[in-house]
């Protein structure tokens, strides 16, 4: 993997007046975008502008082979076959989905829903509100110093009314990788569902969903180099087929009459009603191809290295409090001692440096990290370890972080 | 030119207020207003409470977790207005909007809070800045 030829592929890298020059370390929030994403897009708007499905004419013609070809290769990545992919807005929507098509419509009052405390509200909102609406409990899984889910919780939560257990590769906020294999055969093995949220995980590994056997999963493309307002949720085909339409409205009916009849298209045209993001579908599928061909063997040994470094430099200064230093991706969950986070993230923009503050979506994780809000750095391969060096250099001077206020 | 207009005496007045809030409670008191100030992007989530007494602000005061920007920028806001009529306390927060916003302002009635007069080169900062004020001007608009 050759970083300083990828980076010629993202123009905002190549911008080197000081006051335009970002280093980015957000990319767990999402990723930025290379040329040939963007210009798929605009081929699309520029040279066959239709919408796809019925169209006699060519252009339209155009339009539904890209889409049908996206899906292949959405398919593709997931080692999954086209049938089972549906397009979604992104992993929110996809979890919304799964949770009234599915969740709701077969689980019964008293059945609960497992999750972990260290879900991002996407994970979270959408079964406080079965909860709320339809007398389904919400077990929350409080995690120990692994700092991830294992079987251990699992079966301490466990009980024989939890049906369904939802939870993500990785986690937004401590970096986590869980061993979703054995997981989800924990949880088949005593009568649960299982959806995996993997978000912070399809864009830097390999993700197969046949052998993880899980029954759904949902990423979004704008963290794989894609552009927003595109995801992806697989779901098993017997779970599609037993799911109602999530959605009403044209592209999904092959038939319906003045009698209220209604005969729904097959799936997943069943669950992609209206016209769908074209743009973002084309774009999503020139990402994946973009991240496929440098690989996410070396995508994760790149991500790690630049992970070691900055974890070596960070543990020598001394108001530097780390929460998650053994986690094996390239998120760093750390705090400035004295430091409010906001606070020292305006002082990392002012050195031109991207990096999140906050709860970072995820406040059921508050208590279990013992402080209001955090700093987090992330990567993906096209940073560098110069682009380290900056961060670190201006974590050393975090304490004058009012510096950036009078500037 | 205002006497706090030195960079290195506002970031001492700014830190001053952040380690050592004024201020800084619940107001027990039967007839005491709150309001809950907080924001979906950041982690700033404060009350501000204040008890009118006769036309005046006889007691103000802020509980709750907000970065260096808010916490002074509240207590500031809590010493300068306790005690005023609440006349004056609108033309006092009016003045601090208008620096704020970059709009002509009297810095004569700011006292300490003329150091957030920065905060425009920062607009991330601006609602900081503004949080803990916005909320005493809504409690008063209950005023009559």
């Amino acid at each position: 993997m050759n970083v300083e030829r990828l980076r010629l592929d993202f123009p905002i890298l190549q911008l080197h007046d000081p006051k335009q020059k970002v280093v980015y370390f957000d990319n767990a929030a999402t990723s930025l975008k290379p040329l040939a994403v963007v210009d798929a897009m605009r081929d699309y708007y520029v040279y066959y502008p239709a919408n796809p499905g019925r169209g006699e004419y060519d252009l339209a013609y155009r339009a539904s082979q890209a889409v049908d070809a996206a899906r292949e290769n959405v398919a593709n990545l997931l080692s999954t076959t086209p049938d089972t992919i549906v397009f979604t807005s992104g992993t929110t929507m996809g979890i919304n989905l799964v949770a009234d098509a599915f969740v709701r419509k077969h689980l019964t009052a008293g059945d609960e829903i497992l999750i972990t405390e260290a879900e991002h509200a996407a994970n979270v909102l959408p079964w406080y509100q079965l909860q709320e609406r339809y007398g389904l409990k919400v077990t929350i899984i409080e995690l120990d110093d692994e700092q991830k889910l294992t079987r251990d919780l699992l079966e301490k939560n466990a009980t024989p009314r939890s049906k369904f257990l939802a939870f993500s590769d990785v986690s937004n906020v401590l970096g986590t990788k869980t061993d979703t294999t054995s997981i989800v055969k924990w949880a088949h093995d005593h009568g649960m569902y299982v959806l995996v949220d993997a978000a912070q995980s399809v864009p830097h590994f390999e993700t197969n969903v046949i052998q993880l056997d899980v029954d759904f999963l949902v990423f979004s493309g704008h963290k794989l180099c894609g552009p927003t307002g595109i995801g992806v949720l697989y779901a098993k085909r017997a779970h599609l087929d037993r799911m109602d339409p999530y959605t009403m409205g044209g592209g999904m009916s092959l038939k319906y009459a003045k009698d209220f009849s209604i005969r729904f298209a097959p799936v997943p045209e069943k669950f992609e009603a209206g016209t769908q993001p074209i743009a973002e579908i084309i774009g999503l599928s020139a990402a994946i191809n973009y991240v496929r061909a440098i690989g996410f063997d070396a995508i994760h040994a790149h991500e790690m290295a630049l992970r070691r470094y900055a974890i070596q430099a960070l543990k020598k200064i001394p108001f530097v409090k780390l929460y998650n230093e053994h986690a094996d991706t390239g998120i760093i969950t750390f705090n400035l001692d004295g430091v409010f986070p906001q606070d020292a993230a305006t002082h990392y923009n002012a050195h031109g440096i991207a990096i999140r503050s906050g709860q970072h979506c995820a406040r059921n994780l508050v208590h279990y990290l013992g402080t209001d809000g955090t700093l987090r750095w992330s990567c993906y391969f096209y940073n560098t370890f110069e682009e380290v060096d900056a961060f670190i250099e201006a974590t050393k001077q975090g304490k004058e972080f009012l510096d950036a206020f009078f500037k | 030119m205002h006497f706090l207009n030195n960079p290195l005496l506002m970031r001492q007045v700014i830190m001053d207020h952040y380690e050592h809030p004024r201020n800084k409670r619940v107001l027990d008191h039967p007839l005491a207003q709150s309001i809950h100030m907080d924001t979906s992007g950041c982690i700033d989530d404060i009350h501000v409470h204040v008890l009118v007494k006769d036309n005046v602000l006889e007691a103000l005061t802020f509980d709750g977790v907000a970065c260096t920007i808010s916490t002074a920028s509240t207590s500031i806001m809590t010493e300068l207005l306790t005690g005023k009529t609440i006349e004056e306390a609108r033309l006092i927060i009016e003045n601090y909007v208008n620096m704020i916003y970059e709009k002509p302002y009297d810095a004569s009635v700011l006292g300490e809070a003329v150091v957030f007069m920065y905060t425009y080169k920062q607009a991330s900062r601006i609602k900081c800045a503004t949080l803990g004020w916005t909320g005493l001007q809504q409690l008063l608009k209950k005023e009559s």
